[in-house]
């Protein structure tokens, strides 16, 4: 627990010691409200629906953004020799840069709470909803993280991971969207829409939160961060 | 503190560490040498739990580095080669994670900080990021980082390459001084470097362990291919038998004949002095016309190529090339 809290307090720092951190909330938060706020208008109904609907394709470019340096850089600058011959297990390390960039997720969502504040003060929307929506985005925000991890335990190359990242959620968030599951074979159909990454998101931004949704994004964040390790401690071995 | 047996390593095809065995223990100060690519680096990976080893055991302050590799860790301070650190960490920051991940109580962890600074000299620098510093102290942070739990190992890849002689000297005695209760393992390629601070020299070359003992060990190893340069004016047929003769001469080459004057390289079984003098005197009695007699002295450099290309240094370096082919061959 000490050693996870001692790579996440580092880790979180780095993250707002460079321009990172800032840079992402800022264009997060620009990004999102304008693409919110261009239909919010003309729809005229106070309603969140339209933000988070647009969380899991911004969500694609902006988090291997987050994610892409988290050992990508280590293995190329070589701090990982000093890192992984400290008294550490693998697993820590993971977990510790894993909850830094989830810190910066949640940082990300605190600021954007903005527009549910001008939602309430424009209209009078589901409060219900709103809570339910930033649940369903923290865990599935934590989903794309992991992924992202991953991709950037596996190689050195930044732009790499990043791209890796990228196609590597995509690739999970659209084998459950509608287009994909009317073409698959019949057999595959109940996988895809299970393992779909914005499946259970959308059932929890109806408002009702299934403690099989939350256990669907704990299972792909658990298997995604021990899939990091194994790729971290395949080092000794090759 | 660290026994080293048989530990082997390969990086697919290439075999990187061969059955290296070797023990050292506290207040040595142990050397690493061997040329680029030789297996330093990878032994002292292994022996941090950087790597695994693909055969054979080396146990670190008593735990296996494979049972046991967060209490090795626990005793060993490393600092990988060219200090690799994050560059957008302030230096006491750095320091203090450090501490924190190497479970230092919170209560100690300012003053060990503190000691550290002032062991490696960082005073001057306490207030920049690590991505300011020059190279030279960046290389004292690493060494900073190292030393922060008070380890009774510590093991320095390269710890002076690429820094400048007062930097170097600096370094060194740093190591001369933390070898006074340590054991401190480094490596290096500089030979002179090994000679200035070691206690122990470990030569390694091509994956295997070349020779293992103090300087003066291995030059009592080289003695026996110590050479005399001996140029006499005369014909060959007529010198060469007559030094042939000579008591404790063991071998007379004839190196070349140029002008009337014959060189020879001779070696023999006396130690480097005594041998020149008989042979001065030899030539006193015969009455050769003595051109040039001069005792090769034995230096670092020749116990180098003596152990990773099995001949010394004046041998002309083409035949240099032909004798490393041979022995991949044998291989």
């Amino acid at each position: 627990m000490q050693n996870i809290k001692a790579i996440f307090k580092k880790e979180f720092r780095s993250y707002f010691n460079s321009p990172i951190a800032y840079i992402f909330i800022t264009f997060f938060l620009a990004f999102s409200s304008w693409l919110f706020f261009r239909t919010f208008f003309i729809s005229g109904q106070a309603e969140m629906r339209g933000f988070f609907g647009l969380m899991p394709w911004i969500f694609l470019f902006f988090i291997p953004a987050v994610t892409m340096k988290l050992w990508a850089e280590e293995k190329k600058i070589g701090t990982a020799e000093i890192l992984m011959t400290l008294p550490i297990k693998d697993y820590e390390v993971v977990v510790g840069k894993f909850l830094a960039s989830f810190g910066l997720l949640a940082v990300t969502a605190l600021f954007s709470l903005t527009l549910p504040i001008a939602v309430i003060v424009l209209g009078d929307p589901d409060g219900g909803t709103i809570i339910c929506g930033y649940i369903g985005l923290l865990l599935m925000g934590g989903a794309y993280l992991a992924i992202g991890l991953f991709a950037s335990t596996i190689t050195e190359n930044q732009i790499i991971a990043f791209i890796l990242g990228i196609s590597a959620c995509f690739v999970l968030l659209i084998i459950g969207e509608d287009i994909v599951l009317f073409s698959t074979p019949n057999w595959l159909f109940p996988i895809f829409s299970y393992l779909g990454l914005g499946v259970h998101y959308s059932s929890i931004l109806r408002g009702v939160i299934d403690s099989r949704d939350i256990i669907y994004y704990l299972s792909i964040i658990g298997f995604f961060l021990y899939l990091s390790a194994s790729a971290i401690e395949s080092r000794k071995w090759r | 503190m660290i026994e080293v047996r048989e530990l082997t390593k390969s990086y697919g095809p290439t075999l990187a560490v061969d059955r290296v065995s070797f023990d050292a223990k506290a207040g040595e100060v142990v050397g690493f040498i061997g040329p680029n690519g030789a297996g330093k680096t990878t032994t002292m990976r292994i022996l941090t739990c950087y790597l695994t080893a693909d055969a054979g055991n080396a146990t670190v302050a008593g735990y296996d580095v494979l049972e046991n590799p967060i209490d090795v860790r626990k005793n060993v301070g490393y600092l990988p080669e060219s200090a690799p650190l994050y560059a957008d960490m302030g230096v006491v920051e750095y320091l203090k994670f450090m501490a924190e991940v190497r479970d230092i109580p919170k209560s100690q962890r300012k003053e060990r900080i503190n000691k550290v600074i002032d062991i490696c000299g960082l005073e001057g620098v306490i207030q920049k990021d690590i991505g300011e510093l020059s190279k030279g102290y960046r290389q004292r942070v690493g060494l900073a980082q190292s030393l922060i739990h008070d380890p009774p190992i510590l093991i320095l890849d390269e710890p002076t390459s690429g820094l400048d002689p007062t930097q170097t000297i600096e370094i060194r005695n740093l190591i001369i001084e933390m070898g006074k209760e340590k054991l401190v393992l480094f490596s290096t390629h500089i030979l002179p470097e090994v000679a200035a601070t070691c206690s122990r020299i470990l030569m390694i070359n091509q994956g295997k362990i070349v020779a293992n003992g103090t300087l003066e060990d291995l030059i009592e190893q080289v003695r026996s291919e110590e050479k005399i340069h001996l140029t006499i004016r005369g014909t060959e047929e007529e010198i060469t038998p007559q030094l042939r003769e000579l008591d404790g001469v063991t071998g007379v080459s004839h190196v070349k004949t140029d002008n009337g004057v014959v060189s020879y390289e001779i070696t023999t079984s006396q130690e480097g002095y005594d041998a020149s003098s008989k042979l001065f005197h030899a030539a006193q009695q015969n009455r050769w016309d003595l051109v040039e007699l001069h005792h090769e002295t034995i230096d670092l450099e020749n116990i180098f190529l003596h152990f990773t290309t099995g001949i010394s240094s004046d041998t002309p370096s083409n035949s240099i090339i032909i004798e490393e082919k041979d022995a991949s061959e044998e291989e």
